[in-house]
């Protein structure tokens, strides 16, 4: 069992959740993720270590609501318990001093990409932030995200904060300037990791994106993390989650992560259906 | 009590006794055992067969050693109490080998009565013992030594890590497991399908390990939440045991395998036995069920796979390159299968994956194979027959080619000694790996093997964990 000892809102489905896990808090790098399982016939989902506090023992998980275990997971409260929660699971992100990182954080992509701004800053580096939102009430974490880096710029879909427009356009603006990028970190929806890559690759500028394909045991085991990268295929949940973002086959990526579409809905069907 | 085999000739007459089963029609709908097992009067008519061998050939087919005709001797008598003791000396899961050992090509193959007759059926008889312990209630436990302040790790939960555990608590250590998944039994409870082996039984198992004192720890892995040293160093764990499984599923590198719909046999079946995804959306793990799955290869996984397959509605079609003489799955399985309606296409090897353009399944080439020269196994090698390519339509496809050494674990240990297939090396007679006072077993120093074979493991390394705990030297190990 693992207790939540601190749940808040972010945003209406976004949520910040404190667990008790004291193993894992101690071990925790950023880029790394703990796999859980709310309860007895619950599926295993994956979830990014977005902090980890070593004292306290706890971790944070930040998600949002898109299907039926995120939603049983965002109506939990302050002291429920989860029943399976390990990790830390994934390679963690490659971190060290570099005259310039760039930390490109798409919707909930913000969360896990705010431990690998600061690990950067705190090891050295300048850190620039760009955070991307639909609208300025979807934004997250942008308290965080100006402490753990050096610049933050924030862009909105509709202008409603910040500049308007997505975080390429951002991230242009960044290279026409002439900044000199030495890597870029980009996490957030697949097709937001895919600019951002395409974007980037006639600049040569290294890109590092994680992948969050559909995940069983998190272990090596079951090969259902497979993704292709530079014409291999990877398990991403021990080769990774971060890849080369000029070498992922992106396209194929999307089309699995539709794998089970229909079935849930259906699960999300039942869920309404068992709580009328 | 082995001299008997004059006096009672008549016993030869009396055939092998079948074991009722579900009927086919019926079970390829449900998850419910197949066989039913043996009732108290039919094991002893069968017990009754074997003639009690003086030195009997069986027992050096079963890789723990059982006193084959003693735990048999004992059923004939009435004593299911007797027989399961015996039993258990040797073989600390008999319910779970009578049901999954390869008995066939392993302690009935040499059973004197095959010669002339079928064997004694070795493995029912040991199932039905088992089973009777269980459903009276009978179960004793074994008494537990005095504590000895010594602590054990044993790292993953299957059938060599349990055995370890059971034998080493036992001898008063402090017992803790350490298992990746959130519930305990490797491939027994994440790969052996429930009409196989069904749950309970090895949860019941469990359940008299944790009454022994043995500790069970969920949502570990070992190399990621602990490593190694930090369990000997930090934890203050005196010696561990690696039990982890070959559980890193092979591909076959064709086009197409990435398509949605393909499957790991791991993950079909990890979703359907563990997660409960046969039970979707009761469960919510979702499988694609499939109205036509080709399921590849031809051993015991390929066999659970397909008959998965069938019974959650799919057509099911096995793969396999070579022919039926060369599957190494087991005879029962294969038979079991065919009754299940499952088609087979031998001797035709995958081409390539076909998919749509949502990256769906919707079929799968082939290429006819005819049998040439013998390869380095011995078995005859299948070489394409140019121009027969044709197209299976399937939307779902389960890979079951093999498994190999997950480097997760591995990897993160330093100074772990591997072979050339990444697989642990170990002293033969104790277990011992590279590393002081880390013994390892089963199918991550073997390569896939089998459950007993991993027992046996288990049970060779608590021995010598034992003595290196108690710090006794490391005697010869007897002949027998
Ligand atoms: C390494 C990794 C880290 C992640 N970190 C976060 C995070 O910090 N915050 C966050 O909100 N989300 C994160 N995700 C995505 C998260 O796992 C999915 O949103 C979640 O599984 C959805 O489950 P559901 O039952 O609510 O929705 P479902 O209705 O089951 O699925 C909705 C969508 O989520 C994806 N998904 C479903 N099941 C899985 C699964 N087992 N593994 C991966 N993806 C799945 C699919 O693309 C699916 O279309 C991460 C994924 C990975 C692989
Ligand atoms: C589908 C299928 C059918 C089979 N049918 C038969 C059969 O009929 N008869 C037969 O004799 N054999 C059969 N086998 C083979 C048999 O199951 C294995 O040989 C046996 O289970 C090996 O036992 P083990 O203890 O070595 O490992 P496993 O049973 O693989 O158990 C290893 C355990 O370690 C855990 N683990 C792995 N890594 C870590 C880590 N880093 N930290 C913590 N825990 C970890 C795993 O989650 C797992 O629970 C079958 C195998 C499969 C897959
Ligand atoms: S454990 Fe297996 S090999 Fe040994 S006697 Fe039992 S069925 Fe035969
Ligand atoms: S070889 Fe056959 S008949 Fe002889 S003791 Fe073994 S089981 Fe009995
Ligand atoms: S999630 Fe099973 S191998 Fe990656």
């Amino acid at each position: 069992m693992f207790t939540i000892t601190k749940k808040m809102n972010l945003s209406h489905d976004v949520h910040w959740m404190d667990v008790d896990a004291p193993y894992i808090a101690r071990k925790a790098q950023p880029g790394q993720f703990v796999i859980v399982r709310i309860g007895v016939t619950g599926e295993r989902i994956p979830l990014t270590i977005a902090d980890s506090d070593r004292d306290a023992g706890t971790i944070t998980l930040v998600f949002q609501e898109v299907g039926k275990s995120t939603m049983v997971m965002g109506g939990m409260k302050q002291g429920d318990n989860i029943d399976d929660v390990v990790g830390p699971l994934g390679v963690p992100s490659h971190i060290e001093k570099l005259g310039l990182v760039v930390c490109i954080g798409g919707g909930i992509g913000i969360a896990p990409v705010h431990p690998v701004a600061r690990g950067y800053k705190e090891a050295g580096s300048k850190v620039i932030s760009i955070l991307g939102a639909r609208t300025k009430d979807l934004l997250i974490m942008e308290k965080e995200m100006v402490k753990a880096s050096t610049e933050v710029r924030v862009c909105t879909d509709d202008g409603s904060y910040g500049q308007k427009g997505f975080v390429t356009n951002v991230l242009e603006d960044l290279i026409k300037e002439g900044a000199p990028i030495d890597v870029i970190v980009a996490i957030g929806p697949v097709p937001m990791m895919e600019a951002v890559s395409k974007l980037t690759k006639p600049y040569g500028i290294k890109t590092v994106v994680s992948l969050n394909p559909i995940m069983v045991d998190g272990t090596g085991m079951c090969g259902a993390c497979r993704v292709t990268v530079g014409g291999e295929v990877k398990f991403a949940c021990v080769d990774g989650p971060d890849f080369d973002g000029h070498e992922v086959d992106f396209a194929e990526l999307r089309l699995r992560q539709r794998m089970y579409l229909k079935e849930e809905r259906e699960a999300i069907e039942t869920l309404t259906y068992m709580s009328e | 009590m082995n001299d008997k085999n004059k006096t009672t000739p008549k016993k030869e007459l009396v055939p092998r006794q079948p074991m009722p089963e579900q009927p086919a029609e019926e079970r390829q709908k449900n998850f419910k055992e197949v066989p039913y097992g043996y009732s108290p009067e039919t094991a002893m008519i069968e017990a009754r067969r074997c003639i009690q061998c003086k030195k009997p050939r069986c027992v050096a087919g079963c890789p723990v050693g059982i006193d084959i005709p003693g735990f048999i001797k004992a059923i004939e008598d009435g004593d299911f109490p007797e027989s399961i003791r015996i039993l258990k000396e040797s073989n600390a899961l008999p319910a779970v080998c009578g049901r999954v050992c390869p008995q066939e090509d392993q302690c009935e193959i040499l059973c004197v009565l095959s010669v002339k007759q079928e064997p004694v059926a070795i493995g029912r008889l040991e199932r039905f013992a088992a089973d009777w312990e269980r459903e009276h209630g009978e179960v004793k436990l074994p008494k537990v030594a005095p504590p000895t302040g010594r602590k054990v790790a044993v790292v993953g939960a299957g059938p060599a890590g349990l055995t370890v555990a059971g034998d080493l608590i036992v001898k008063g250590h402090e017992v803790t497991i350490f298992e990746a998944l959130h519930k305990p039994g490797g491939v027994l409870v994440y790969g052996i399908p429930e009409f196989r082996l069904p749950n309970e039984i090895v949860e019941f198992e469990i359940s008299n390990l944790e009454k022994l004192g043995v500790k069970m720890v969920n949502n570990v892995v070992v190399g990621k939440t602990f490593t190694i040293k930090e369990l000997m160093e930090e934890e203050g764990f005196d010696s561990v045991f690696l039990g982890v499984g070959a559980g890193l599923p092979w591909f076959m590198g064709i086009p197409g395998e990435n398509l949605n719909g393909v499957y790991s046999a791991n993950e079909y079946l990890t979703r359907s036995n563990l997660m409960g995804g046969f039970d979707f959306p009761r469960h919510d793990t979702p499988l694609k069920k499939g109205k036509r799955a080709a399921i590849i290869g031809g051993g015991n996984v390929a066999m659970d796979a397909a008959r998965t397959a069938k019974r959650l509605g799919a057509e099911s079609i096995v793969v396999y390159r070579r022919s039926r003489n060369e599957m190494p799955a087991r005879i029962e399985e294969i038979h079991h299968a065919e009754e299940e309606g499952i088609e087979f296409h031998f001797l035709t090897a995958p081409v390539r994956i076909l998919g749509n353009d949502e990256g769906s399944v919707v079929g799968m080439e082939c290429l006819k194979m005819e049998l040439g020269e013998p390869d380095d196994s011995g078995r005859r090698r299948p070489v394409p027959v140019k121009g027969s390519e044709y197209v299976l339509n399937v939307d779902v496809v389960i890979v079951s080619v093999g498994t190999g050494s997950n480097p997760l674990l591995t990897k993160s240990t330093p100074g772990l000694e591997l072979n050339k297939w990444d697989y642990i090396v170990v002293d033969e007679k104790t277990g011992a790996t590279s590393i002081p006072g880390v013994y390892a077993g089963g199918d991550i120093v073997r390569g896939a093997a089998t459950v007993i074979l991993a027992m046996g493991d288990g049970r060779m390394a608590s021995g010598a964990m034992h003595r290196y705990l108690m710090g006794e030297p490391e005697e010869e190990p007897e002949e027998s």
